[in-house]
Order: C-alpha cells, then sequence, then structure tokens
C-alpha cells in the first residue's frame, strides 16, 4: 500500500494514524449516527418525516432560494470578479479585500443587520415598502440573506481563473477580425465556464444549509418561509429526535451528491485552465 | 476559495494596468463604465450596507448603552464563553491540520484524494447538522447518553458539546492551507535536513514550520474567526443558558429576541471588528506572500 523508495522522512505512521483517528472522532462516526439512528426508523415513519407537507415546503424554499441566490451571484459575482482583474479604480484593493466578508462575518451579525436594513423602518425597508416590496420576514428575505452568504464562492472562483488567462487568446481572436463583444461572448466567458459553474455548485451548496443569517430575516411562517435547517431544529425542540434526523439524513445525502459534483467541476476547472494557458 | 491571488505581476505592474493597455483586452469605455457601475453598486448594497448598519445600529442609542451592553455580566461571560471555546478548538485543528498535510504531502499512499474529500466534508454539512450529529452521541437520548448521565458528566447544553460543535465546522481550515502548499515544496528541502544530520524534531522546527508559517497563520485566522462566530450548530448543542452556555453569537441572538437592539447590535459590532480584523491580516499575509513569492495560490 505505501511506496517505500519515498518514505525517508519520519513520522509518517504518527501523522498518517492521527489523521485518521481525530477525522475519525470529530467527523466521520459523529455524522454517522445520523444514518444509524435514521436506519431504526420503519420505512412509513421516515417517509412520513420527509414528506410531511410542512417539511415538503421548506424543502422548496430552501433549494429554491438557494438555487436563484447562486444564480444571481454568478451574474453580479463576474462583473465584480472582471472589475477586480480587468480595471483599474480608486479603493480596488479594499473592494478586493472586503469580498471576503461574508466569510468572516459571523452568520447572526449578517442576519440582524440585514433584517435592520430591509425591515419596515429600515435604511432600505422604508422606502421599498411604499413600493409594495417586503422584503424582511418573507421568502425574498430569505434570498437576499443566501445572496450575501454566497457571493464570495463566485467571486474567488471565478477571479484566478480570470487573471490567468493569457492576453494571446484575445489578441489572437482579435487579429482575426472578432469585435470585442464576439471575443468576450466566444472566447472569453468559454474558458470561464467551468470556474463560474464551480461558483455556482459551491453557492449553492453552502446556501441550503445555512442558517444563521437567514432565519432572523425571514419570519420562519410555516408553510411560507421556513427553511430546511429550521425545521431540524423545530423537531429537536419538541424532542422529536427522529423527525430531525430523518430531514437531516436527506439534507446530508443532497450535500454529498453536491460535494461529488463539485469535485468533478474543480477537476474540470482544472483541466481547461491547463488547456487554456 | 482563499485563493491568495496575487495582484501584482512579475514586474510589479498591477493586473489591471496590463489589460487596460492592450487594445485586445481592453473594453469599450461604456461597457467599462457599466459593467464597473453594476458591480460596485451590487458591492455597495450587499457587502457595504449590512457592515456599515451593524455599527449604526450600535451607537444610535449613544456611547453609554453601547459600553453598557458589552460591560453587563451576561456579555461578558459570553465574551469569556467564546474565547475559551476558540483557544481550545483553534490548536485542535492546529495539530490536526499539520499532521494531515504532512502524511498527505509527504508521502505516498492509496486514497489520498479520497482523504482530502472527507477532511473537507465539514464544509458541506449544514452547521444544523453538524450541532445534531453530537446530539445524537452524547445527548440525553443518544449513544452514550445513560453512561454519561451515570458519571454526571454533561456534553451537550454544556461547554464541551460547544467545543465539538465548533471543532467539527471549523475542521478544514489549517489542513485545506497546508496541503496545496506543502504539496508543491515537496520533499527535498527536508530530506537535505536528515542528510546533514537533523533529527525529525530538528528538521520540522528549523525546515518546515518557516516554510509554512504564513499558510498556518493564514489557516488559524480563518478557522480561529469561524470559532468564534459559529452560531447554527453551537445553537444546537448550548442549550442557551444565559451566563453559562451562551456564546456572543447566542447572546446577539437572545438580546434581538428580547427587543433590545442597541445591546444586539453592540456585541454583533464586536464580532463585526473580529471579521475586519481577519480580513485586514488576511490580506496582509497574502500581500506578504505575494511580495516573497514563495506561496503558491491555492486553487
Amino acid at each position: 500500500m505505501v511506496g517505500v523508495q519515498r518514505r525517508i522522512l519520519p513520522g509518517f505512521g504518527l501523522s498518517l494514524g492521527f489523521t485518521l483517528a481525530y477525522l475519525s472522532l470529530i467527523v466521520l462516526i459523529p455524522l454517522s449516527a445520523v444514518f444509524l439512528k435514521t436506519a431504526t426508523m420503519s420505512a412509513g415513519a421516515l417517509w412520513e418525516a420527509i414528506s410531511a407537507p410542512r417539511v415538503v415546503a421548506t424543502y422548496r424554499l430552501s433549494f429554491g432560494a438557494s438555487l436563484l441566490a447562486a444564480a444571481v451571484n454568478v451574474v453580479f459575482g463576474l462583473m465584480l470578479a472582471w472589475s477586480l482583474v480587468r480595471y483599474s479604480f480608486p479603493g480596488r484593493k479594499l473592494v478586493d479585500a472586503l469580498i471576503d466578508l461574508p466569510f468572516a462575518l459571523p452568520t447572526a451579525v449578517a442576519g440582524i443587520s440585514l433584517t435592520a436594513l430591509y425591515a419596515k423602518n429600515g435604511w432600505l425597508g422604508q422606502y421599498l415598502e411604499p413600493l409594495g416590496i417586503k422584503i424582511a420576514f418573507t421568502p425574498t428575505g430569505v434570498l437576499v440573506a443566501l445572496i450575501f452568504i454566497g457571493l464570495p464562492f463566485v467571486v474567488r472562483t471565478v477571479q484566478p481563473v480570470l487573471e490567468d488567462l493569457e492576453a494571446e487568446v484575445e489578441e489572437a481572436a482579435a487579429s482575426l477580425g472578432a469585435s470585442r463583444w464576439q471575443t468576450v461572448i466566444r472566447v472569453v466567458l468559454p474558458a470561464l465556464l467551468p470556474a463560474l459553474l464551480t461558483g455556482f455548485a459551491l453557492a449553492f451548496a453552502r446556501a441550503v444549509g445555512e442558517y444563521g443569517s437567514v432565519i432572523f430575516i425571514a419570519g420562519n411562517l410555516p408553510m411560507v418561509s421556513e427553511i430546511t435547517p429550521l425545521i431540524i431544529i423545530t423537531k429537536l425542540e419538541q424532542y422529536d429526535y427522529a423527525g430531525a434526523t430523518a430531514v437531516a439524513s436527506v439534507m446530508l445525502v443532497f450535500s454529498f451528491v453536491l460535494l461529488l459534483l463539485i469535485n468533478l467541476l474543480q477537476e474540470w476547472t482544472r483541466r481547461s485552465a491547463r488547456k487554456v494557458s | 476559495m482563499a485563493g491568495a491571488s496575487g495582484t501584482l505581476d512579475l514586474r510589479g505592474r498591477s493586473a489591471s494596468a496590463r489589460f487596460e493597455e492592450n487594445p485586445a483586452t481592453r473594453d469599450n469605455p461604456w461597457a467599462r463604465r457599466i459593467i464597473l457601475a453594476t458591480s460596485l453598486a451590487f458591492f455597495a448594497l450587499f457587502l457595504v450596507m449590512p457592515l456599515a448598519a451593524v455599527f449604526v445600529e450600535a451607537l444610535r442609542r449613544g456611547l453609554s448603552v453601547y459600553v453598557a451592553a458589552l460591560t453587563e455580566p451576561d456579555a461578558l461571560s459570553a465574551i469569556k464563553l467564546t474565547l475559551i471555546v476558540a483557544a481550545v478548538s483553534v490548536p485542535m485543528n492546529l495539530v490536526f491540520g499539520i499532521a494531515a498535510a504532512w502524511a498527505i504531502t509527504k508521502f505516498d499512499f492509496k486514497g489520498k484524494q479520497f482523504l482530502i474529500t472527507l477532511i473537507d466534508l465539514p464544509f458541506s454539512v449544514s452547521p444544523v447538522i453538524a450541532g445534531l450529529v453530537f446530539v445524537l452521541v452524547f445527548g440525553a437520548q443518544g449513544w452514550f447518553g445513560p453512561w454519561l448521565r451515570e458519571n454526571d458528566i454533561k456534553v451537550i447544553f454544556a461547554v464541551p458539546g460547544i467545543v465539538l460543535a465548533t471543532v467539527f465546522v471549523t475542521f478544514p481550515f489549517v489542513a485545506r492551507e497546508l496541503i496545496p502548499l506543502m504539496q508543491a515544496q515537496g520533499t527535498e528541502e527536508e530530506e537535505a535536513a536528515l542528510t546533514l544530520g537533523a533529527t525529525g524534531w530538528q528538521m520540522f522546527r528549523r525546515v518546515t514550520l518557516p516554510n509554512i508559517k504564513w499558510a498556518l497563520l493564514y489557516g488559524v485566522i480563518l478557522c480561529n474567526a469561524r470559532a468564534m462566530g459559529e452560531f447554527g450548530a453551537v445553537s444546537v448543542v448550548s442549550g442557551h443558558i444565559r451566563g453559562l452556555t451562551n456564546t456572543m453569537p447566542l447572546h446577539v441572538e437572545i438580546l434581538y429576541n428580547e427587543y433590545q437592539f442597541a445591546a444586539a447590535f453592540a456585541v454583533a459590532s464586536l464580532l463585526a471588528l473580529l471579521a475586519l480584523l481577519t480580513l485586514a491580516l488576511k490580506s496582509y499575509i497574502e500581500w506578504r506572500t505575494a511580495q516573497q513569492g514563495t506561496v503558491g495560490d491555492t486553487p
């Protein structure tokens, strides 16, 4: 199993042993508890727990709002990455540093702050409500929070690919008579496609599981603005451990499939980046 | 995601200037204006305004209310607990990150790629589920529930559960910064040290550690920010006992739900300052490593 010729350095057994033990104790064994607990449920009870109308409504909101938020982030994330790489403007470094704010700002802080902005008397809410646009305490509020959370994923996946894109490719297109618009649509965007899809998938995966930033602004009305992570907590608070675990295992299976997809996409990004440059 | 993207090319010119000087990569002035205005408006709306709102709301009722909110006993105990949790969980993941990166990057073995995927796993699990798993293992109804009760040990609704949930959600941070860097560095320098008679520990301290120090610091900073700010996972296992099991983010939630908005935002502003400090340090490290040219970009 081990390439003996490379084992000149010390500490292989110790470091790998510790890694596997720690990984098992902190992550793998606790995660397996979700599936083992779910396996003790009868098929009927399991189906009832994961397909109750109130639970299905949360899937629809969580997955729908996450898809939409990731799509919004692809459009604006691409424009932001483009501005950061291609244009020089005052404050560019500050903008670049602040892009990671959603990674660094605790989700609860983002949650109460977005709620304060979009509430009826908030900075933005006071202008939107008279126009009939309600954001806080509606599904739109969920969307706003998920856009906030997902933005850096798209920018940070597209930005390095855009930076590494050789100018020669665009020069070649221009010298062959392509207009700037044709070059961008036919040459640059296809090269960015794997990175855009990866950013989309990462933002989507994060948004589906997001809790802290959403619950403050969502209003959490059953059947209307309740997200799937919240229903897990609600079931736990009612001591419905089996029900909470059943819904959690649905989310986990979905996350694992998505993780596999993201790995494939990242592999594709790497390969196509190599091809272009 | 945490790409240390260098913004200067080899000759020290900014990359954007290079693109703007080249007629083949230069956008038409109107396209440039529209793209720049749209993306900056989006940036201001979704990132700057929420950040600014935290500080404005925190100081809305005056400085005395702000200071009072931060110095009342429950706030102080929440701050203390947050510091304790970070002080335990960050070093744990630091040791793990170094061990995992050492095994993965300095040796060949089967299933390496799969191991890397497993290490990243906690990032794709919802924080709520990260809390739930420890309830299933250590809760009253859980695997070790009866045994823990007999021996009078509390894990769930107590500090150990909060630490475990935090360790889970911050698990990959250090390892994922170290692995790509140490992979790029290879094993020659360590092998040379051994050939020259260094012991394993000397080799690690004098050769490996100096080579990875910036990436290590980078991983620790991100790990710490998440450890201090984690909400969902901690919320499930904490039990929300005031003065005992409330971390700062949970304290923010309680104050907010009690309509003590100024106090909630005051505590939130401390966390926002931590976030800004994290971003500043992160940018500094990226700048340092870009200058030295020793750290490759992490994809």
